[in-house]
């Protein structure tokens, strides 16, 4: 069942064109990722999703209902990129509060427990550290007990510990059935989490499969990167029918190919008594499907 | 409703952490009075003004001080920081409007300023025998006219700003010539013509003399009342006009 519908999105700020062209559906039970490099569309997307936004064309339903309608408002939750509490409101009166925003919340105790938050609710949000932040923001927006829950870049900020456990979280909330729409540019969360990727770049929808799929596409292509252990002349390796190109990275070199290409090369290698030193087969992660598509590379770090 | 005296109930804890705010707007006032009262010639009745005492006078100016506080510098600085820490937007994606937490936070100021200025009231009678409001009604029309333009003031600052540092800034820049109109530095009674005409005409200055005559037993003049009014109406539409959410 189709939980999201997106169709043909247009937004633009004045002559700046946020989104151009974003389709795709969400399906129920689903973690839908959003995955894209900075100004790409991505958030203007979700806050249109969100009904935070009229889009200039092009339709959203989400729960078979217009974005703007305010049953959606107890039905989707929402956890925005920089969207704060005041200073000194404790985490458990934030958690409370916003608890009796609902008609059925959840019990506001026992998430802040699942979150880790139960030693916290006391303690100011100004005095939360990164992570904690972030899981209150979290648990805000899950204490409505959403259907649809949407997550804009929570795992930026964090530390490499805190961006795993809040991967853990999101796998939780989709396990209790919660369809998850998650945006982010880091490569690695996508691949770990989602159950399929759109790729947005400069307003629209470049790509839109699987994490396997988005890297099977462009995994034809292989690498493989070694030490000569005697200086050899390229060509050598490029008059190869499986090679396609030769890079030089210092003493090393990396063979670009398709085909049977590490038989190839290792044979011609053989054949001149040349050893391959610290021989690896690169495979293509996501961040290579991102370059390919997108023709940049990704931003953000890298654990 | 359950909701909105929740959030009320929110502002109002989270106002009794800021001791600075808590200083200006619950002792300021009262301190104000007391040290005033304390100089002997200002609690001598003064035949120029028809036998009222500078002290009397003060009782009401120290009235429109905590509304300009409240108003002007608080309520602003509040509401543009709940728009730059994106808590705004963050109520817009709950089934509560953000327009509550902004009903919420002048509730709370409303009911700050009427416990602040009865503890004003109490002093001053008890100390220096100011005496309470005589026309009752008359006061608690003064005195929500007043708020109310002192408010809607505050919510166009909230408009306008950009920021809280911007609002802090503006609601600073209002206070001082509303408040000298108000008659902070020098009575508005001992003012000269031209300058009580034009205090009368701003909003502090009609507040302060509703709140005066009312103190006095009159019926607030009706020209003071529409003054506050419009100044209600006209800083409040804009405010509605212009507020953004995000």
């Amino acid at each position: 069942m189709t939980v999201i519908n997106v169709d043909r999105l247009r937004k633009r700020y004045g002559d700046t064109v946020a989104v151009s062209d974003v389709s795709f559906t969400v399906e129920r039970g689903e973690i839908f990722g959003i995955l894209g490099p900075n100004g790409a569309g991505k958030t203007t997307t979700v806050e249109s999703i969100a009904g935070l936004r009229a889009p200039d064309g092009g339709t959203i339903t989400v729960l078979d209902r217009d974005p703007g309608d305010p049953e959606l408002r107890r039905l989707v939750g929402v956890q925005l990129q920089e969207s704060q509490l005041p200073e000194k409101m404790t985490a458990g009166e934030a958690l409370e509060l916003y608890s009796a925003f609902y008609s059925e919340p959840a019990d506001w105790r026992r998430l802040a427990d699942e979150l880790g938050l139960a030693g916290k609710l006391t303690t100011r949000f100004g005095k939360l550290s990164g992570g904690q932040k972030q899981r209150l923001s979290i648990a805000l927006a899950l204490i409505g007990n959403p259907a649809v829950a949407i997550l804009d870049e929570l795992t930026t900020g964090l530390d490499p510990q805190a961006r795993r456990d809040t991967w853990d979280l999101v796998e939780s909330i989709r396990d209790r059935g919660v369809t998850v729409l998650l945006v982010t540019h880091f490569m690695e969360e996508a691949e770990r989490l989602c159950d399929r990727v759109a790729l947005i770049d400069a307003g629209t929808v470049v790509a839109l499969d699987t994490p396997a799929g988005l890297i099977a596409g462009v995994s034809a292509e292989q690498r493989i990167r070694f030490r000569p252990s005697v200086p050899l002349d390229d060509t050598l390796l490029t008059g190869l029918t499986e090679v396609r190109e030769v890079r030089r990275h210092g003493t090393q070199l990396e063979v670009i190919g398709e085909g049977n290409l590490l038989h190839a090369v290792t044979a011609t290698l053989a054949a001149h008594q040349i050893i391959a030193n610290d021989l690896r087969v690169e495979q293509a992660s996501l961040d290579d499907a991102f370059v390919r598509l997108t023709g940049r590379a990704a931003t953000g770090e890298h654990s | 409703m359950r909701v909105f005296a929740k959030l009320t109930r929110t502002e109002f804890r989270l106002l009794l952490r800021e001791p600075m705010l808590l200083f200006w707007i619950f002792a300021f006032p009262s301190i104000l009075v007391v040290i005033l009262g304390s100089i002997p010639a200002f609690r001598e009745p003064i035949p120029d003004l028809g036998g009222v005492r500078v002290i009397d006078l003060y009782a009401a100016i120290a009235i429109i001080l905590t509304l300009a506080m409240l108003g002007v510098q608080s309520a602003p600085l509040v509401l543009t920081t709940y728009r730059e820490r994106g808590i705004l937007r963050r109520l817009a994606t709950t089934p509560v409007r953000p327009v509550a937490l902004l009903g919420a936070q002048l509730v709370m100021s409303l009911l700050t300023a009427i416990v602040s200025v009865a503890l004003l009231l109490i002093i001053a009678r008890l100390v220096f025998a100011v005496p309470l409001p005589r026309h009752l009604l008359g006061f608690a029309v003064a005195f929500l006219a007043t708020a109310g333009a002192a408010f809607a003031i505050g919510l166009f600052i909230a408009a306008v700003a950009p920021g809280g540092k911007a609002a802090n800034t503006i609601g600073t820049l209002a206070f001082f010539p509303l408040m000298f109109f108000a008659g902070l530095w020098t009575p508005r009674e001992v003012f000269p013509e031209v300058l009580r005409r034009i205090a009368d005409l701003t909003p502090l200055g009609a507040g302060e003399r509703a709140v005066q005559e009312a103190m006095a037993g009159q019926w607030p003049a009706w020209g003071s009342l529409t003054v506050l009014v419009a100044y209600m109406l006209v800083f409040g539409l804009a405010a509605a006009r212009l507020f953004r959410w995000e």
